[in-house]
């Protein structure tokens, strides 16, 4: 057990250090935490009208940052991790060590996600403090916050094990890199937006009511959605595919969510096996 | 048993033939020096030893096991070619992190970095180092847990010559406790002095597998003598001897060696036109032509 541990807590532990020093910590933390706030104070004014404690209204707003902004920070920590070590020459170098290609990934993984996390936290950490100092009625949404730290981290997992596996399949930074956005506008903007046209096309038919709902839970950024949206009733209204999240079980949802992190793990581990230094 | 035992060894990449049928050893406390042009196969044959790239065909031992295996791995080193590793951590952290993917204490990372000379930059960070101070990093994570097989594919690039030195006196010491030694250079004169024997490599097939002293007398290439003809004596001096003139006092003359002798007799009975003779054998570099082009013609 501790030939497998040792390794992934040494390359996490040095990965974590070179997030530190490229600034990648400050980035994200700051990043989260402003809009964060920003989104407390665009959230706090209604509060009153709806009738919901003020951290429930500011969920449904961080729902919709999240789906965006966690996946872009995941896919710009990682779509450097494999492809920069390849052309820096410390792959192969890594390789003839006595390390799992499983375990490389791990370490890297397990950095990265705690980037994440802290960036993530600092952000929802805030919100929930500018609310609670708003509204002392805001704790009733401290459940449906804590839910959307943790599926926002396990958002994050699902695009940095994307990012690895482009990173792998790409074999030089910049193409990497380059794929990174393309993979997000395509999954997070793009797929959304041709959801849509197709229900308006289809005007109520067979599409919106079976395909839909599929191809909705199969897409990360969606389910993530779905799932924060539809467990917390008060804020279906916030999205434009809301209608949707409706005829959807949640648990449907939280599937999704679950599995998508260890799909996409396996997925960059059989992208890096592929590689040959 | 030998460190290193490769036999008919061959790697095809879409058809094309990378490595024919390599076959050579190396024995522990061997230094080999492999040498090549760029594309030769000298970094895919160290990449397969090391079970980075499967070969196509052939047998390989490292250490008595496959190439790649835990013993393997556990028991060789590698230096990549131009290894650059992350600018942001310093050369301290760099090996610390290696010497705990060996499972080693890494506390052992300073006596490291001085051993290879850059104990006074081990806490700055890499992206400040020169190449041959990164390449200082490459040679002390090389020397991690004693390895008994070190693949150092062109070590010596970016070092300047008092650093060169000091590398080859650390493989010295290596050798000099069994580890088997298997080079790759393009630094021909460096390697001639340094190494026990030399593997020459073309187009993927093995040209010469010898001591250099062998290669020298198989190849029997011809002996240079330069002739310093004293002032205004030059073209009298070439015009006796029947060499070429290169400039203003010097001859050249080339001969075989078995004519050595006679061709110095001849040079010695002009001594009041001659101030000085060298005489230079085939350097490494002609050897490695003649080897490395026999069947290209």
């Amino acid at each position: 057990m501790t030939a497998l541990v040792r390794p992934v807590a040494a390359l996490g532990a040095t990965e974590f250090r070179i997030a530190l020093r490229n600034r990648w910590v400050t980035i994200t933390v700051a990043m989260m935490a402003l809009f964060a706030l920003v989104l407390s104070a665009a959230g706090s004014a209604p509060t009153g009208d709806v009738g919901v404690d003020a951290l429930s209204v500011t969920v449904a707003s961080l729902t919709s940052l999240g789906v965006y902004l966690v996946p872009l920070m995941a896919l710009l920590m990682s779509f450097d991790a494999v492809a920069g070590e390849m052309e820096r020459g410390t792959l192969s170098l890594t390789l003839t060590y006595p390390v799992s290609r499983g375990a490389i990934l791990l370490g890297k993984f397990a950095a990265h996600m705690a980037v994440l996390a802290i960036a993530v936290g600092a952000g929802y950490g805030l919100a929930a403090v500018a609310a609670l100092v708003a509204d002392p009625e805001a704790v009733e949404g401290l459940p449906a916050l804590w839910r959307l730290f943790w599926s926002s981290v396990l958002l994050g997992a699902v695009f940095l094990c994307i990012g690895y596996a482009l990173s792998a399949m790409a074999r030089r930074p910049g193409a990497a890199a380059g794929l990174a956005i393309g993979v997000w506008l395509a999954v997070v903007v793009l797929y959304d937006l041709g959801l849509l046209a197709a229900v308006v096309a289809d005007g109520g038919g067979v599409f919106t009511t079976r395909a839909l709902p599929w191809l909705l839970l199969a897409n990360p950024a969606d389910a993530f959605r779905l799932f924060n949206l539809a467990a917390s009733e008060a804020t279906a209204a916030a999205s434009g595919l809301g209608g949707a999240a409706q005829t959807i079980p949640a648990y449907h949802a939280l599937i999704s969510v679950l599995l998508w992190p260890v799909v996409a793990f396996a997925l960059a581990v059989a992208a890096l096996r592929r590689v040959t230094p | 048993m030998n460190s290193l035992t490769l036999s008919q060894v061959t790697k095809i990449y879409d058809g094309v033939t990378a490595l024919d049928a390599v076959g050579f050893t190396v024995a522990p406390g061997e230094r080999v020096a492999l040498l090549g042009h760029n594309g030769a196969g000298k970094s895919t044959l160290m990449k397969i030893i090391l079970g980075l790239i499967p070969a196509t065909a052939g047998q390989i031992e490292v250490l008595g096991a496959g190439p790649g295996s835990q013993t393997a791995r556990d028991g060789t080193a590698y230096l990549p070619e131009n290894v650059a590793f992350h600018p942001a951590l310093t050369g301290l952290e760099q090996i610390r992190l290696y010497l705990r993917l060996r499972g080693d204490d890494p506390a052992k990372a300073m006596a490291l970095l001085d051993r290879v000379g850059l104990g006074q930059a081990a806490r700055r960070r890499i992206g400040t180092y020169s190449k041959g101070m990164r390449q200082r990093v490459g040679l002390a994570q090389s020397l991690i847990g004693n390895p008994r097989l070190l693949v150092l594919d062109e070590p010596t690039s970016g070092l300047d010559p008092v650093s060169r030195r000091e590398f080859y006196t650390i493989l010295d010491t290596l050798a000099a406790d069994g580890a088997a030694i298997l080079l790759s250079s393009h630094a021909l004169t460096e390697v001639e002095a340094r190494t026990d024997r030399i593997v020459i490599l073309s187009q993927g097939r093995l040209m010469a597998n010898d001591t250099l002293a062998a290669l020298r007398q198989r190849a029997a290439l011809p002996i240079r003598l330069q002739v310093s003809a004293r002032p205004g004596a030059a073209d009298q001096v070439a015009a006796q001897l029947a060499g070429g003139r290169r400039n203003g006092v010097m001859v050249d003359l080339t001969c075989a060696h078995d004519e050595k002798l006679n061709r110095l007799g001849d040079i010695a009975a002009l001594h009041g036109l001659i101030e000085d003779v060298e005489i230079i054998p085939p350097s490494l570099e002609d050897l490695y032509s003649h080897f490395s082009r026999r069947d290209e013609a």
